[in-house]
């Protein structure tokens, strides 16, 4: 497979949010801005890179039977190593997105893509992998977030276009789902045609 | 390169190194941060504090004092000087009666009780509704009132606060929180 290819499949050929509906929990949590989706998705984006090149570098020593604790080991140290330079430097940001900085490392998408891609392929690979996998997550909360913001909040990335109260159900749980599904629906139209 | 066999040996190997490679990363990375996450929080505060005290010029987190609330607690309060004349109380009170618990604020008190303004520094209420108490048209009518004849109540419990909208939980333990802050003022002497 050429490294376009394996950049762009996951934009929207495999979309790890709204093809492969992996991490979910993060995406319908933190997705109630625009500006809050693009955070995690960065921050996502960020543990994906470093864990798909470490693992991939990693992959030849590792004996197959301590694979999973050894991944999550690498996983879990860059996920530390966001939390606390996103406390150090962004505090803000730290204290919207908060428990879900540290659940990246149970996010399926980056032990699946450890395991189901950067194990088995060269640095290089791994790398674009990670990075056409993060931001195409980053690119899903940030329409997911700004969908939900322009109904729910009349704004988009904090900025009121519209006076007085949107649709609160969509700033709430609810319309999180209810925005994820009329999104998985229509990228899967898209991809019929 | 060839996968290492899974002998009991090689396991262990493996995994100790890594573990070791990772947790000294992670102590590099901490000693870095460790003196900026801290500013960022002081930061934090001395801003909350600022926002509801007029101007001062002393250090009030270095001269901050607690004072027991009278329910096995205490808050911490922190004094605000001009020119050695004290000016304003900030106080960090709390409510564990919001919608989903905890909420954290700093309001600020002239030496004679009356409200300055207060500021949300913590909580994890209901987006859209709970979190409209930060907003100032919410928390600006407690303004220059004094508790001694502005009772803190919402107008459902008969008292004169404004609640908001779909919010009376939040806004009843908003009430709460700054109701704390007054009394133990009060009960610590600080007329």
């Amino acid at each position: 497979m050429n490294q376009i290819q394996n950049l762009t499949k996951g934009f929207l050929r495999e979309n790890p949010l709204l093809v492969l509906v992996l991490g979910c929990c993060p995406a319908l949590a933190t997705t109630s801005s625009a500006f809050n989706g693009l955070g995690m998705g960065a921050a996502t984006t960020f543990v994906l890179l470093g864990s798909n090149v470490v693992i991939s570098l990693l992959a030849g020593i590792i004996p197959d039977k301590v694979r999973i604790p050894a991944f999550i080991v690498v996983i879990a140290s860059f996920v530390t190593i966001i939390d606390l330079v996103m406390q150090a430097f962004s505090p803000e940001l730290y204290e919207t997105l908060g428990i879900f900085i540290p659940l990246i490392v149970v996010n399926c998408i980056v032990l699946g893509r450890a395991e189901a891609f950067a194990s088995k392929n060269k640095v290089f690979s791994a790398f674009i992998d990670g990075l056409g996998m993060g931001l195409g997550f980053t690119m899903a909360l940030v329409i997911l977030g700004s969908i939900r913001e322009i109904l729910g909040s009349g704004a988009l990335f904090g900025l009121k276009f519209i006076k007085g109260d949107g649709i609160l159900v969509f700033i709430l749980a609810p319309g999180a789902f209810i925005a994820l599904g009329y999104l998985i629906a229509l990228i899967n139209r898209l991809r019929r045609t | 390169m060839a996968k290492r066999e899974s002998t009991l040996k090689n396991m262990v190997l493996s995994l100790t190194l890594i573990a070791m490679v990772a947790s000294a990363c992670l102590g590099f990375v901490y000693s870095v941060t460790a003196k900026p996450i801290e500013m960022a929080g002081l930061n934090k505060k001395l801003e909350a504090i600022r926002q509801v005290v007029p101007e001062f010029n002393n250090d009030p987190n270095a001269e901050m004092f607690r004072l027991p609330t009278g329910e096995g607690d205490s808050l911490d309060v922190y004094p605000a000087k001009r020119d050695g004349e004290i000016i304003a109380y900030a106080v960090n009170t709390y409510t564990n009666n919001g919608f989903s618990g905890y909420i954290g604020l700093m309001a600020g008190f002239k030496p004679d009780g009356t409200i300055i303004n207060i500021s949300v520094l913590s909580h994890k209420e209901t987006p859209g509704l709970g979190t409209k108490m930060s907003d100032p048209q919410f928390s600006d009518q407690f303004k220059e009132k004094n508790p001694v004849s502005f009772s803190l109540k919402v107008k459902r419990d008969g008292g004169p606060v404004d609640a908001i909208t779909a919010a009376t939980i939040s806004s009843r333990a908003f009430c709460d929180a700054v109701e704390r802050a007054y009394n133990t003022l009060q009960k610590g002497g600080l007329k």
